[in-house]
């Protein structure tokens, strides 16, 4: 095994443990957390691509690059959409939680008039 | 070979990964996630991706790491007090989904074809018709110009998104909160050295893109960093929502960008396609435009909503 | 420039580079304008898309000449191509008509009157509607899967603070939670895109398509697009953000949201089913896609059946809705399999979209009336409703109508399609489930109506009365996606709609209405005190009993779907769901 697939690998478990985190922590600061390092492991999936299609002297193969330096910047975006969203959540209500909502009906079974 | 310097890198980066996912209080895993974000440019730069390791250490790490935190700091008490815990099962649910998805993965990378498939050659036969030298810069500004520009339109969606958070009383004022500081301290003395050389540096910085690595996002974030600097130092304040010229400073980029696509149709023949002899400069203009607007746009989308009136 | 490249744009190919760029340049032009005139820079825009978009129709679906643009006169793989072929032209044809009728009624809530300042609300709507109209515009035309990514984040970025304009700590809510689940799913996605060019070398659709075969990676890779785009569409059961979202924007938003956001993602989903990897995905995982869809149909449209608020009915609505747009995968699949032609199937999902786009939109944009000039939008006290409000009422009922499917609507010849297609490819089972779509959808469009026109003493005093803009441009929308199928029965050659409009279709629509009558007195929330109702739900007795619990089952299951935890786990069962159904099914 050499390097380049050592990453892979690395990359598939920060995939797995964003998705573990997202799932779990309640607090959306966390999920957020979790958010960027499923990032972070499908941007070393793209960088591992990018080293193993190495050619023309090129030491990876640029456009994979290109296209992940156009991703990080998106994350970025979303992560500050996020944040903003967050802090005005707490503002507004006080608290983090992003629990649904009591159902509409749920406790009023019957119905009728 | 798997190299000794490499398995220690990867070891530090998925613990600190488990630190900012499991840590109990919110602040310290975002502390840990900061870390972990500047590590993770060494591991770009051992897989060769250069520009894309000072992309991870200016935005992926620099701006994310303070975006977080400060939302950590912001929000440290409702952590500590309405952490809900997840049930049981959900955590054994997640965990084993998490992992089957982790093995399907991980078998995906090892299946990836051998020899791999790689545009490099074809990149490298076409980077003439560019102009530049550097083979990202020749991907990101000529070939997929597209993606740039849209990526620029996507940064301005933002900041429209995040403006359209504000409490409707502080429409047309400041983002972020005001900053106060003592004149004669150690931020407002950053505040008055850095900026001069963190300039300097940004446009050293999109100036080499062309050739070698680095480019306008990173430029870009410099200046960002540097204008945070100075608001936090309490040397300058963000010009209120409603300053035209501050809207003309968003929207310059991505309108040059688009004007000069349009030359392109006139004179080669296709939106995004520049003149012949004129490449490289044409690609020039377009991101001394754009380095500017994205440095606002960062500046802005760290700043946050509107939270201040404008006087 | 390569000069080979040079021959694969078309005349006219400049149109698909306007389409996505004038709405971005309108949003530029608007944020430094600012204050009032901003507006009037919006609606310049859209008079200037929609010109843009009838031109690629008139190309594409009129003269037959898809079109197609190289950017930079680059080729892929290196570079990327935009294309507008017959789904293309038809979804930005609708997208621009809805984007218009959506500005005109927009006008009364989101005007700046003269000598006032900028607002929030005002600036924000006008910039954000262009903002989606540019990224659906974009998900259209392009043939870059990356392209598509970005793309879908110029939508979600401007979808999701449509949904909190109103700044309630609620709404806020709502918007966290839709983008954070969003932000799931473009990761998903943009790791399939990844894999793929791991794989292949390329991102272009076509080049995918001529490329692609059977392997792992690309399995995977297929199951990781797809759900990361059913999280942003919201299919059930991945639903957990749409709700609240789609009913708690204001109704001009609602609108975008339901009418136009959800279609960007699943025409994706059609883009990456039937033309990058039509050989590759078997019947089985189109099955799976499927069954998401009808499990949406029957769920979605039973908890519309129970809710108290008209807007979160018609939010429910759309979650079944969506559900129909799934309907085509496994017909177009088993047609192809058989060795048939798979066009109809094709033609049946967009023919949905579209007659959906409109007749949703209009159905918000009725709602947000009612809200406004009645007060509140609870169901149970709309009496007064269709004397003080005629118009607005009747579009509600045309627009429910269009969603029944009845003729002459889009639905309906799309529905006849997907019913010759289930004959031909023997999954007869998913026209039960069409038909119980349409009778629920009838039973709750009744359930409104009955409680609307019912009569009060003397005559209701409305808050404000609706605009009369609003009023019309909510009905032209309901009447488009009415007359939709007269338009489409013309253009699509096919055996089956030959002779589509007959008494028989007349009677099938009563049995339809009937049948509708039947489930609301069965299962309604809230009967009218009416003759009918009351009378109809006596009658019913024991049954009802029987089957509220059964809704009152299925609510419940809902409730308990959309919960974050339930949700995501469910979103990560389906990706090995999928891959594990790809896989099988070679």
């Amino acid at each position: 095994m050499d390097a380049t697939t050592l990453f892979g690998l690395c990359a598939a478990v920060l995939v797995g443990l964003g998705l573990y985190g997202l799932v779990v922590n309640p607090q959306p600061l966390r999920k957020l957390i979790a958010f960027n390092i499923i990032g972070n492991g499908i941007f070393m999936i793209c960088a591992v691509i990018a080293r193993r299609g190495a050619a023309a002297g090129f030491g990876g193969d640029p456009v994979p690059q290109a296209l992940l330096i156009t991703a990080i910047v998106v994350a970025f975006a979303a992560s500050a959409l996020a944040v903003a969203t967050l802090l005005r959540l707490h503002e507004e209500t006080g608290s983090t939680s992003i629990a649904p909502e009591a159902p509409a009906d749920a406790g009023r079974g019957s119905g009728g008039h | 070979m798997i190299d000794v310097l490499n398995l220690i890198l990867v070891a530090m980066v998925l613990g600190l990964a488990i630190w900012a996912i499991a840590a109990r209080d919110a602040f310290a895993a975002t502390v840990g996630f900061l870390v972990y974000g500047l590590l993770l440019a060494l591991v770009w730069v051992s897989l060769r991706a250069i520009d894309v390791a000072l992309t991870e250490v200016a935005i992926g790490a620099g701006l994310t790491g303070a975006l977080l935190i400060g939302a950590a700091s912001r929000l440290r008490k409702v952590q500590a007090s309405g952490d809900e815990r997840p049930a049981v099962l959900t955590r054994v649910l997640g965990g084993l989904l998490a992992a089957a998805v982790t093995v399907a993965l991980a078998a995906c990378v090892l299946w990836l074809p051998d020899p791999p498939p790689t545009l490099g050659a074809v990149v490298a036969a076409n980077m003439g018709a560019t102009g530049v030298g550097n083979p990202i810069t020749g991907v990101l500004m000529a070939f997929r110009a597209l993606d740039t520009l849209l990526e620029a339109t996507v940064l301005l969606f933002a900041v429209i998104g995040v403006w359209s958070l504000s409490p409707d009383r502080f429409w047309g004022g400041r983002a972020g909160p005001a900053h106060r500081s003592d004149p004669d301290g150690i931020l407002a003395w950053l505040g008055r050295v850095l900026p001069p050389i963190g300039i300097v540096i940004a446009i050293y910085i999109l100036w080499v893109g062309a050739d070698e690595p680095g480019g306008k996002f990173q430029g870009a974030t410099i200046l960002a960093a540097m204008w945070t600097l100075v608001i936090m130092a309490g040397l300058a304040d963000v010009p209120p929502a409603s300053r035209r010229v501050l809207r003309l400073g968003l929207v310059l980029g991505p309108a040059v960008f688009i004007a000069l696509g349009f030359v392109g149709v006139a004179l080669a023949g296709a939106f995004l396609a520049w003149p012949a002899g004129l490449e490289k400069a044409l690609i020039v203009v377009v991101e001394i435009a754009l380095m500017p607007s994205l440095a606002v746009t960062l500046g802005l989308l760290l700043a946050g909503t509107l939270q201040r009136p404008s006087r | 420039m390569p000069a080979h490249t040079a021959d694969m744009t078309t005349p006219g190919g400049l149109l698909l580079v306007l389409a996505v760029l004038v709405p971005v340049l309108g949003l530029l032009a608007g944020l430094v304008v600012g204050g009032r005139q901003a507006r009037s820079v919006v609606l310049l825009t859209i008079a200037l898309g929609l010109a843009i978009a009838l031109a690629v129709a008139r190309e594409v679906l009129f003269r037959s000449n898809p079109l197609a643009y190289v950017l930079g006169g680059w080729a892929p793989p290196l570079g990327i191509i935009l294309q507008a072929d017959g789904l293309s032209a038809a979804m930005m044809l609708a997208a621009a008509v809805v984007v218009a009728g959506i500005a005109v009624y927009a006008g009364g809530n989101f005007g700046t009157a003269r000598g006032e300042p900028e607002s929030r609300r005002s600036l924000s709507f006008w910039l954000l509607l262009l903002a989606v109209w540019g990224g659906l515009n974009l998900v259209f035309v392009t043939r870059d899967l990356f392209t598509g990514y970005v793309a879908l984040e110029m939508l979600t970025f401007a979808a999701v603070p449509l949904v909190c304009l109103d700044g309630s700590g609620e709404t806020i809510r709502a918007a966290l939670r839709y983008l954070l689940f969003a932000l799931l799913g473009s990761m998903l996605y943009l790791l399939g895109v990844f894999l793929l060019y791991g794989t292949y070398g390329t991102v272009d659709m076509a080049l995918l398509a001529a490329r692609a075969g059977p392997g792992l990676t690309t399995m995977a890779a297929i199951a990781l697009l797809t759900l990361g785009l059913l999280a942003k569409t919201a299919l059930f059961p991945l639903h957990l953000w749409l709700p609240p979202a789609h009913s708690g924007a204001p109704p001009a938003a609602s609108a975008i949201l339901s009418g136009l956001v959800v279609k960007g993602s699943w025409f994706l989903v059609v883009r990456v089913w039937l033309d990058v990897f039509p050989g590759v995905v078997p019947v089985s995982a189109a099955q799976l896609l499927a069954a998401c869809g009808a499990a949406a149909i029957l769920a979605g449209n039973v908890v519309a059946l129970r809710q108290q608020r008209l807007k979160l009915l018609v939010a429910y609505s759309t979650v079944a809705q969506i559900g129909y747009l799934f309907v085509m995968f496994p017909l177009a699949a088993g047609l192809a399999g058989l060795g048939l032609d798979a066009a109809p199937a094709r033609s049946a999902g967009l023919l949905q979209a579209m007659s959906h786009a409109l007749a949703k939109a209009a159905m918000f944009m009725a709602a947000g009336l009612i809200y406004k000039s009645v007060g509140h939008d609870r169901i149970a006290e709309l009496a007064g409703c269709a004397r003080a409000m005629p118009l607005t009422v009747l579009t509600f009922a045309l627009a429910g109508i269009a969603l029944m499917g009845l003729p002459p609507s889009g639905a309906y010849v799309a529905k006849k399609l997907f019913f010759d297609a289930a004959a031909a490819s023997g999954q007869e089972w998913l026209e039960f489930v069409l038909n119980a779509g349409a009778f629920l959808t009838a039973s709750y469009t009744i359930l409104v109506l009955a409680h609307a026109l019912r009569p009060v003493g003397g005559r209701l005093l409305l808050k404000a009365p609706p605009s009369r803009a609003g009023e019309l441009s909510a009905l032209v929308l309901a009447l488009a996606s009415l007359l939709l199928g007269f338009v489409a029965t013309g253009m699509i050659p096919h055996a089956s709609l030959s002779g589509a409009f007959t008494l028989a279709g007349l009677a099938a629509a009563l049995v339809v209405l009937a049948v509708g009558a039947v489930v609301a007195a069965a299962l309604g929330l809230q009967l009218p005190p009416v003759a009918g109702g009351s009378a109809l739900a006596g009658l019913l007795g024991p049954l009802r009993r029987l089957t509220v619990a059964a809704g009152v089952l299925v609510v419940r299951v809902d409730g308990g779907l959309r919960h974050w935890p339930v949700a995501s786990i469910t979103l990560l069962v389906l990706v090995l769901g999928f891959a594990a159904a790809i896989v099988n099914g070679h």
